[in-house]
């Protein structure tokens, strides 16, 4: 727990500082140190033009981490507004959306993630946009499933029969027991965002070459494998799971925190 | 008058009431007895209108409801207010109790700081009680809050599910005053529904007796 946290506060910590400190052109190449191994001066090695492994494995980080909240928040408002549509008017318009969802969800994600880019040129734009139309499911049926459970509790009723109007129920009584859901479902599909973003860039769909992005490093880094240089693919290797270990770790426990039965077990 | 007549409602498949008819005359007070189960809250909600019933009718002084819960004009809704036997369940965890007795005129547009602090007043909780929120309260001073909160709009009836079932003796008798200091102002309808014959005996003016299947 306190070691996820750790790393997730220092990788925040490093794409946050580090860029603004060491200033990277990310264009720039230097053969004469291609394909050094890790050493005092670059500790996690050069890539096969020379560039510092560890510099831009943090460059890269900074732009999925970006990429990744972005896409996530995207998914989440088009999810989380469908789900509470359907859960809060019910009847046909549920039924509706719902076979909307379980349509999308039938779909490879990767599949239709790859034909949306594929329609625009690589750019972190058109990365949000596939990863965000494609994740949108899995907050439409959190959001759903909350809000029907919440529509029969006798304070939402009461309220009803207070004359709440639909939309103040909505905004007064929902939405505010919805938020703590909706933001752990966020923060969990931050990770696969980051996953979904750099198998885009590792298939050249993702974000153009020249920038420093897991996903492309990945991609650089096992042309060179066989050249004994392994350090230019582990490293973003890493980088991708050292993150999503630690959001897995601190949502679990959020999770259980969330869970009225397990938040008491919790406090004893 | 708050008519309900052959009323037949349960969840999924499995009916709770079958041809239950029941009136609340305006002014009265109607006692609803019965052991647990017997379908008395569900006939609440149905009178209240948050749950639809598979068959039958239900009337608030002559007009026939034909939506329900949210669909429901909201001068019907507001025209029966149900007090829940648990007002744990019956609250909005995040507000203070300020805010809940204060959520129905608000959400008709009418903000009143004063009809809360005299409603508060006459529930008997204090101003620094108002400020607390639900996890903040014993049972008895949250259902004092949902009392004030149901007389805000000033129904035309009032179901007490089971209102005072899990409070003391002296809250109980504090509760059941209000509830008729309101009726005399009113001259509204009162469903009082428990399964303490003794009170009633006392509280209500005629009372109907269910068994596990109500043949009302």
């Amino acid at each position: 727990m306190r070691t996820a946290a750790f790393v997730l506060v220092a990788l925040g910590l490093a794409v946050l500082l580090v860029p603004p400190i060491f200033q990277l052109d990310q264009q720039l190449v230097d053969l004469r140190a291609a394909g050094l191994p890790p050493s005092p001066a670059h500790p996690l090695g050069t890539d096969e033009v020379g560039r510092d492994v560890l510099l831009r494995c943090v460059y890269g980080l900074r732009v999925s981490f970006l990429v990744g909240l972005v896409a996530a928040l995207v998914s989440m408002v088009i999810g989380g507004t469908l789900g509470l549509a359907a859960g809060s008017a019910g009847g046909l318009v549920d039924r509706l959306l719902m076979r909307v969802v379980d349509g999308f969800s039938s779909l490879p994600h990767l599949l239709l993630g790859i034909f949306i880019v594929a329609m625009f040129a690589p750019s972190p734009v058109a990365v949000v946009v596939s990863v965000g139309i494609t994740h949108w499911t899995s907050a439409a049926r959190i959001v759903r499933s909350e809000v029907l459970s919440l529509r029969g509790r006798p304070f939402v009723e009461a309220a009803i029969s207070g004359g709440a109007s639909r939309s103040r129920v909505i905004y007064r009584h929902l939405l505010p027991h919805l938020v703590p859901h909706l933001l752990l479902a966020m923060v969990l599909m931050v990770p696969h965002a980051i996953w979904h973003e750099t198998a885009l860039s590792f298939l050249g769909l993702g974000l153009p070459p020249h920038l420093a992005s897991l996903g492309n490093m990945i991609n650089d880094g096992q042309r060179s494998l066989l050249a004994g240089n392994w350090w230019s693919s582990l490293a973003p290797g890493l980088f991708i799971l050292a993150p999503t270990l630690a959001v897995s770790v601190l949502s679990q426990r959020w999770r259980d925190r969330l869970n009225p039965r397990m938040r008491s077990e919790l406090a004893l | 008058m708050l008519r309900a007549h052959d009323i037949t409602a349960g969840y999924g498949r499995r009916p709770v009431l079958s041809g239950v008819s029941l009136e609340v005359p305006p002014g009265r007070t109607v006692g609803l007895g019965g052991p647990s189960g017997c379908g008395k809250s569900t006939l609440a909600r149905v009178l209240s209108l948050m749950m639809r019933p598979t068959s039958g009718e239900v009337s608030i002084d002559g007009a026939v409801v034909s939506r329900w819960r949210q669909r429901a004009p909201r001068s019907l809704r507001t025209s029966v207010a149900l007090l829940y036997q648990q007002p744990r369940t019956a609250v909005d965890p995040r507000m203070t109790l300020r805010e809940i007795i204060a959520e129905p005129p608000a959400a008709a547009g009418r903000r009143s700081p004063s009809l809360v602090a005299s409603l508060a007043g006459e529930v008997g909780l204090t101003g620094d009680l108002l400020t607390r929120r639900p996890h903040e309260v014993s049972d008895g001073q949250l259902q004092r809050a949902c009392l004030a909160r149901a007389l805000t709009l000033e129904p035309r009836y009032l179901i007490c599910d089971e209102m005072t079932t899990m409070l003391d003796a002296s809250t109980q008798a504090h509760l059941v005053a209000v509830v008729l200091a309101y009726q005399a102002r009113t001259g509204a309808g009162v469903l009082a529904i428990s399964h303490d014959r003794v009170l009633l005996d006392r509280w209500a003016d005629s009372t109907i007796a269910w068994t596990a299947q109500p043949t009302v």
